[in-house]
């Protein structure tokens, strides 16, 4: 067992009951583990939904954060993401400030970024940015100086590759 | 002695009274369901959110229900009769305020790995979330402190939910569950069928081990010279004493008992080293601290018994044997995990294993320890010593009382000086330390075992924080034996202040404590009080030979203190051994 601290990307398959993000998040709050972001939202089957948590910790605390979750009657599973390849998106809507004249070279940030526009006012816009967390935080990096107004990130979602 | 509340009809007549599908209220399915589920007792405390359920108790005789003065009361007493019987016990309480003065009464439980179903009434459906009257969000309040909780939404599903709480909080490792139930379901009607079956996904408790894993145990315990057991409460629950005689019996290995897991092995067994930990056995401590091999049994590496965890059994292979796998290695580390229910773990692990010749001169060491180094203290001719009042329980009884305490240096004392036996015979708050338990829990013990003498054991502290509850003792004729020791102070505090905290001894007088025999009569029980030896020998006597319940006050010395001790930070083999010595 090593004792490095790293990010580790879990899923949790619970039933789709009331309170059931309540009994999750509020497990971890209080056996101390850290939460750096959840997703939650249907699964493939019905009644079920898919939580999908990025947290930080050693190899021993990511063990007891997938027994403690199991403990929970509504958990049906636990998947330890990072364990395997895995995609890992995140969406984030950023408002920037843009006067006409700045929209060009904002616009160039965008394509270059395969982002998009999806509002444009008199004199801010909103780019939505889909990828991994890195993409979204060098996004926001680039978009900075421009003058963020509002910014909404989803936190990330993410599955092991291929078939498995 | 037994209980003066007439007996209950056998769950199979009942049966089939109410096993008919009838059109019938939320409040009439909850009585059912309950009868179904086997309950004979129930311990509660109407209120608004609930009276449809207590309308419905109007003549009901097919389960006993107890009103206890204070829900605090009714959950410890709850507790109590599920600790003694192995049974789910049961609790109803109003919303609001009712519901929340259960909450130590779960934590309790959960912390000790208890079965409860607490019911619990919540304002009508459309009432929730608007601050109504007598409203709590008590399911999110009791959330970490229950291993399930329900809010019931219809009362369609009300039959599932209680059926599926039974479940939950009497298999794998035991539990708590709270069913809040909003007036407007216990009054609502609907087609009752009880329910025949579960359909619980994400809830299977590993009940059989790997057998891979019980070959390495076998192989283990044939290797080592200086092997130990550290037997806790899953044994208890499990049902698995008998089996652990045999496992201690075929390998001969040495065996301490954590504080609940006392009456689960035979106190006169000469394998048997007492209790480890902070106020543990000389021999228990120095055993874990020096043994190559600890197999833990349905313990949980509390921090009472392992002190501090860096320096804890610092040479052993450590096996663990537990029905949660979230226990393994979540404090100690261990090589060999074996996930299972102890009983049926010990089942199977006990055709593997044999004596083996090479623990023999640890054998010998462990006998000189017991030998040298028993729990001792300063007796005196002219006051009386709590240590040896218990002893003058535990000599009169022959060890065959049950026996329940409330928390602090009496409850030690207890578990020192009283020679356990049998399982579901010792019933204290090990895990959250809850004073106001002792006394009520004993109540519920004796509605569990009618047929045994309960003796409930407390400090003048704890007894005055659910005195109230002699009145159902009085009124039902409930025999416990009600024992104070009362050393006028708050005694393990005292003892913390003398010994840590420079003898500032900072708010622990209870001067003020009412007069226990007055306040006994006063509710109907008789009293009695002993100030020295032949008084106490008396008054126990005639306590004894007294059928209803009684209270007896021992006036004890006050500046005792409970050794050996391990103070917090040290290890468990760095104790103040004080009279001990």
């Amino acid at each position: 067992m090593t004792t490095t601290m790293t990010s580790h990307t879990i899923a949790v398959l619970v039933n789709d009951q009331p309170g059931v993000l309540q009994r999750v998040s509020g497990l971890f709050g209080r056996r101390g583990f850290n939460i750096e972001s959840i997703t939650v939202g249907q699964s493939e089957e019905e009644g079920l939904s898919r939580m999908v948590i990025v947290t930080q910790g050693d190899d021993k605390t990511l063990e007891q954060i997938e027994k403690q979750l199991y403990k929970l009657i509504d958990v049906i599973k636990v998947v330890n993401l990072s364990s395997k390849p895995m995609v890992a998106r995140e969406l984030a809507l950023i408002k920037v400030k843009s006067e006409p004249a700045e929209r060009p070279e904002i616009m160039g940030v965008v394509e270059t970024f395969r982002a998009a526009v999806v509002d444009i006012g008199t004199n801010s816009m909103i780019v939505q940015v889909v990828g991994d967390t890195e993409k979204i935080d060098a996004m926001i990096e680039l978009l900075h100086p421009y003058g963020i107004r509002e910014l909404s990130r989803t936190g990330v979602t993410a599955m092991i590759r291929g078939n498995a | 002695m037994s209980a003066q509340i007439p007996a209950v009809r056998s769950t199979e007549q009942l049966r089939e009274k109410w096993m008919k599908p009838e059109v019938i209220t939320g409040s009439e399915i909850l009585l059912r369901s309950l009868v179904l589920e086997g309950v004979e007792c129930v311990f509660g405390y109407p209120g608004g959110a609930v009276l449809y359920i207590y309308d419905a108790l109007y003549g009901f005789n097919d389960f006993h229900h107890l009103l206890t003065r204070h829900e605090q009361g009714a959950i410890h007493a709850a507790d109590g009769y599920a600790r003694a019987s192995g049974k789910v016990g049961v609790c109803i309480a109003t919303s609001g305020p009712g519901a929340t003065n259960t909450v130590t009464g779960i934590a309790t439980a959960f912390m000790d790995s208890v079965p409860l179903v607490v019911i619990t009434g919540n304002v009508v459906s459309s009432l929730i979330g608007t601050d109504a009257f007598q409203e709590a969000d008590i399911t999110g309040i009791t959330m970490p402190i229950t291993k399930h909780s329900y809010l019931v939404r219809s009362v369609e599903e009300l039959p599932r939910v209680i059926h599926e709480a039974f479940h939950i909080a009497n298999t794998g490792r035991k539990g708590p569950v709270l069913i809040d139930i909003p007036k407007d379901v216990s009054a609502n009607k609907t087609l009752f069928q009880p329910v025949q079956s579960i359909d619980l996904r994400g809830y299977n408790p590993k009940v059989v081990p790997n057998h891979h894993q019980l070959e390495k145990v076998a192989a283990a315990i044939k290797e080592a010279e200086r092997p130990v057991i550290l037997a806790g409460g899953g044994v208890v629950y499990s049902g698995g004493h008998e089996e652990l005689l045999e496992f201690v019996t075929r390998t001969e290995i040495p065996i301490t008992t954590t504080l609940l897991g006392l009456g689960a092995f035979p106190s006169g067994n000469p394998l048997w080293m007492g209790m480890p930990g902070m106020h543990g056995t000389y021999t228990a401590n120095q055993a874990i601290q020096k043994s190559d091999l600890l197999i833990n049994i349905g313990a949980r590496f509390d921090d009472r018994v392992t002190g501090r965890l860096d320096g804890f059994a610092p040479h052993a292979k450590v096996v663990h044997i537990d029905i949660d796998p979230a226990e393994i290695g979540k404090n100690v580390n261990t090589e060999i995990p074996v996930v299972g229910d102890v009983k049926t773990v010990l089942e199977l692990l006990n055709p593997l294993v044999s004596r083996s010749d090479k623990a023999d001169a640890w054998r010998g060491q462990i006998s000189q320890w017991l030998a040298d180094k028993p729990y001792k203290y300063k007796d005196s001719d002219t006051e009386l010593k709590p240590q040896w009042v218990i002893e003058l329980l535990n000599d009169t009884t022959k060890g065959e009382a049950i026996i329940t305490t409330d928390v602090g240096q009496h409850q030690m004392w207890t578990a020192q000086y009283y020679k356990f036996n049998h399982p579901r015979s010792w019933i204290t708050s090990g895990g959250l330390g809850t004073m106001g338990f002792g006394f009520p829990s004993a109540i519920g013990a004796q509605m569990a075992r009618p047929d045994r003498l309960v003796i409930s054991i407390n400090g003048d502290g704890g007894m005055q924080m659910c005195a109230q509850e002699l009145a159902i003792c009085a009124i039902h004729n409930i025999p416990v034996k009600v024992v104070v020791i009362n050393n006028q102070v708050l005694g393990m505090v005292r003892q913390w202040q003398e010994l840590i905290y420079e003898n500032r001894y900072s708010y622990i007088d209870l001067a003020g404590s009412p007069d226990f025999v007055k306040l006994a009569e006063a509710y109907g029980v008789k009293g009695l009080r002993a100030t020295n030896k032949e008084e106490a020998k008396q008054v126990w006597q005639e306590a004894m030979d007294t059928p209803g319940p009684v209270l007896v006050e021992f006036v004890v010395s006050k500046e005792e203190n409970v050794y050996p001790m391990v103070t917090q930070g040290s290890t468990i083999d760095q104790m103040l051994m004080g009279d001990c010595e």
